[in-house]
C-alpha cells in the first residue's frame, strides 16, 4: 500500500469512528457507563501516549505524569471559572486574585504550556539522572507539586485544598476524542520525524547516539518538555470530564495507573497505549463492577467473598496474568494498522485457498 | 602532504586514573593510520577524547587547524569526524535504514547520494533495509556501523576495534572495506588489537603501551620490528 492510500484509509477510519460515536450518542442514554468509559479512556489514552513518548521511545523512565496533569488541570480550571461564580468557589479567599477568563481551547493549551515550562525547569537538573533515579526524582516532583498546590498561602490562586468547580465541561463524547486525537496525531508525527528517530537512537544506545552527533541533553529535554505538554493538556481534559478538581486527586497512584496502561499496551506502541487505555478504564470502572455487589446470586447460589472493593483484587490478578503471559504487552512494539489486518486476513485466506488447491494466489 | 589531525601532549584521565599520558601523534590526510597496543593501553580513550565523548584533561587536538579539545561531540561530528564505536553499537530496535539515517543526523541536505554510496559498498545492507539491526549477524552489524559512520560524509573516520569478535574471514572483509573507503578519499584512524592485520593495512602506525606512544613508523617497519613482533605478532625474538 502506498503512503497515500494508507493515509486515506486512516482518515476514513477516523471519520467512521467519530460518526459511529455521534450516532451512538443519539441512540443510547447519555448517562450510560459506555460513554463514561469512552470519555475517560480517550483522556487516559492521551496521557498514556505522552508517557510512552518518554518511556517507550526515548527510554527515560519518568513518573511525573500526575504532577504535570495537575498543573494542566489547575491552569485550565483557574483560567476558565466564570468571574461571576469566583466569589462562591474561592469563598475563603475573597474570590481569588485572578478576575478574568479565557476561551476553553486557550485554557487547555495554557495548561500544556505551564506543564511544559515546569518540565523544562525541572529537566535541567533531573535529566542528568538515569533510569530508576530519574523515576524517583520525577515522582518526588509530582508529590511536591501536589503539596504546594494545597498550600494555604497560594489560596488566592489555587483555592488551597478546596475544590475548584463551575468551570466549563464537555457533554459530548466527541470532545475528548477530537482533542486527544489531534494531540496523539501530533505525537505520532513527532515520533516519525528525524527527532523521533533520534529519540529512539538514544533509547537504544546513548553512547552510540552521542557519537553520531546527537546532543543527548538537548533531545532528552525536548522529549521531556513535549511529553509534559501533552500530559498538561490531558490534565485539562480530565478537569473538564470530572467537573470538579482538587490537588489531592493527583496522587502517585494515578501515575502508576498510566504506567500500567503503557506497559499493558506495549512499551513503544502508540496504538497499544490507546487500546489498553480503553480496556483498562472499562475493566476498572465498568466490567468488574458486579464484583462489588455483596448480594450477587447466580441461580440460588450466593457468590462468596464479594464485597465493595473486591473488583480491585480481581483486577490485580488480571493484571498479573497479563504481565506473566504477555510480557511485551498487547501490541509489543508493533502498531495497529489497516495494512496489518489486511496482511493477517490475506495470510489466513491465502492459506485456505492453497489448501483447497487454489495455488494461484500469492 | 598535510596532516588532517594533529594531537599534541594529550592527557585523559578517569577520576584520577591516567589513561592517556602526554601523547602526540599526527594523521596525514588520505592515509590509513593505526594505533595498536594491548588491552588498557589507552587506545580507545584516545579516540573517545578526539570525538569529545570524554573531555581531555589537557593537550591540543587540531583537526584541519581547528582546535577540538573541549568542544561537544555534536560540533565535532559536524566538522567531519566520526567514530565507529567499539563493539559496533548499532541501534538494535531500529531498522537498518533508520540506523543509516541516524548516521546522517547532523546533515540537513539530501541523503540519496550517500545512501546509494553506502548501499554500493555494502549490498547486504540494501537487501536488509527493513530488518531490525539487532537481528543482523556480527559481521553485518560491523558493516552497518561503518556504513552509519560514512553517512555523515566524514573526512576522517575513526574505527575502534572493527575486527573485535568476528570470524577471520569476516575480518578480512572488514579490512578490504577499510582499504576501499580509504581509496575513495576518506582518511582512516584505526585502533586495533589485531596488530598483524592493522599493520598490513596501515600507511603509518603507532604503538601504545600504558598510556604512552612507545614506537612509531610505517606499517611495514613496525611489522618487521623485533619488539613489536615479540609483543603483538606472536613471533619469538
Amino acid at each position: 500500500m502506498s503512503n497515500k492510500t494508507k493515509m486515506a484509509w486512516n482518515a476514513g477510519l477516523i471519520v467512521a469512528l467519530l460518526a459511529t460515536l455521534f450516532v451512538l450518542e443519539q441512540v443510547l442514554p447519555s448517562g450510560s457507563m459506555f460513554f463514561t468509559v469512552l470519555k475517560k479512556g480517550a483522556i487516559y489514552a492521551l496521557v498514556a501516549v505522552s508517557m510512552n513518548l518518554l518511556n517507550g521511545f526515548t527510554g527515560l523512565f519518568s513518573l511525573g505524569q500526575a504532577g504535570f496533569m495537575l498543573l494542566g488541570a489547575y491552569a485550565y480550571a483557574i483560567l476558565t471559572i466564570p468571574v461571576e461564580s469566583r466569589g462562591s468557589v474561592y469563598q475563603y479567599f475573597d474570590g481569588g486574585i485572578i478576575q478574568f477568563t479565557v476561551p476553553v481551547p486557550v485554557a487547555l493549551a495554557a495548561g500544556g504550556v505551564l506543564a511544559a515550562i515546569f518540565a523544562f525547569l525541572i529537566g535541567l537538573p533531573v535529566l542528568r539522572l538515569k533510569s530508576d533515579y530519574l523515576a524517583i526524582a520525577t515522582l518526588g516532583f509530582a508529590e511536591i507539586i501536589r503539596a504546594v498546590f494545597q498550600w494555604d498561602k497560594l489560596g488566592p490562586i489555587t483555592n488551597g485544598s478546596n475544590l475548584l468547580r463551575n468551570f466549563p465541561s464537555f457533554k459530548s463524547v466527541l470532545y475528548p476524542f477530537v482533542v486527544s486525537g489531534i494531540c496523539i496525531a501530533l505525537i505520532v508525527l513527532l515520533i516519525n520525524s528525524t527527532y523521533g528517530r533520534a529519540f529512539k537512537a538514544i533509547r537504544d544506545d546513548e553512547i552510540a547516539a552521542e557519537a553520531m552527533g546527537i546532543n543527548l541533553a538537548h533531545h532528552k529535554r525536548l522529549a521531556f518538555v513535549i511529553s509534559s505538554f501533552f500530559a498538561g493538556v490531558s490534565g485539562g481534559l480530565l478537569a473538564m470530564y470530572q467537573t470538579t478538581i482538587q490537588a489531592s486527586m493527583f496522587k502517585s497512584a494515578m501515575t502508576y495507573e498510566i504506567l500500567l496502561i503503557v506497559v499493558i499496551g506495549g512499551i513503544g506502541s502508540v496504538t497499544g497505549s490507546c487500546i489498553s487505555s480503553f480496556l483498562f478504564i472499562a475493566c476498572s470502572e465498568w466490567w468488574l463492577r458486579f464484583l462489588d455487589n455483596e448480594n450477587l446470586y447466580i441461580g440460588g447460589f450466593h457468590v462468596p467473598f464479594l464485597r465493595p472493593g473486591f473488583r480491585k483484587v480481581v483486577f490485580a490478578v488480571v493484571i498479573m496474568v497479563m504481565v506473566l503471559f504477555y510480557r511485551q504487552g498487547i501490541m509489543g512494539t508493533k502498531e495497529f494498522s489497516v495494512e496489518g489486518i489486511k496482511n493477517f486476513f490475506q495470510t489466513r485466506f491465502g492459506r485456505k485457498k492453497a489448501a483447497e488447491g487454489g495455488g494461484s494466489h500469492e | 602532504m598535510s596532516n588532517i589531525l594533529e594531537v599534541k601532549n594529550l592527557n585523559v584521565s578517569y577520576g584520577g586514573i591516567k589513561a592517556v599520558k602526554e601523547i602526540s601523534f599526527v594523521v596525514p590526510k588520505g592515509q590509513v593510520v593505526t594505533l595498536i597496543g594491548a588491552n588498557g593501553a589507552g587506545k580507545s580513550s584516545t579516540l573517545r577524547s578526539i570525538v569529545g565523548l570524554v573531555r581531555p584533561e589537557s593537550g591540543s587536538i587540531q583537526f584541519k587547524e581547528n582546535e577540538l579539545a573541549g568542544l561537544p561531540t555534536d560540533q565535532i561530528v559536524s566538522k567531519g569526524i566520526t567514530l565507529v564505536p567499539e563493539g559496533r553499537r548499532v541501534f538494535p530496535d531500529l531498522t537498518v535504514l533508520e540506523n543509516l539515517k541516524i548516521g546522517a543526523y547532523m546533515r540537513k541536505d539530501s541523503l540519496d547520494a550517500d545512501l546509494n554510496w553506502v548501499h554500493e559498498l555494502f549490498p547486504r545492507l540494501k537487501e536488509r533495509s527493513w530488518q531490525l539491526a539487532g537481528t543482523l549477524s556480527g559481521g553485518e552489524q560491523q558493516m552497518l556501523a561503518i556504513g552509519r559512520a560514512l553517512m555523515s560524509r566524514p573526512e576522517l573516520i575513526m574505527m575502534d576495534e572493527p575486527s573485535l569478535g568476528l570470524a577471520p574471514i569476516v575480518v578480512q572483509g572488514v579490512f578490504d572495506i577499510i582499504k576501499e573507503i580509504n581509496k575513495q578519499g576518506v582518511t582512516i584512524l584505526l585502533v586495533e588489537q589485531n596488530a598483524n592485520m592493522a599493520l598490513r593495512a596501515a600507511d603509518l602506525g603507532y604503538v601504545m603501551e600504558t598510556g604512552r606512544i612507545t614506537l612509531s613508523g610505517s606499517g611495514k617497519e613496525l611489522a618487521e620490528n623485533e619488539e613489536v613482533k615479540a609483543a603483538y605478532l606472536g613471533k619469538a625474538k
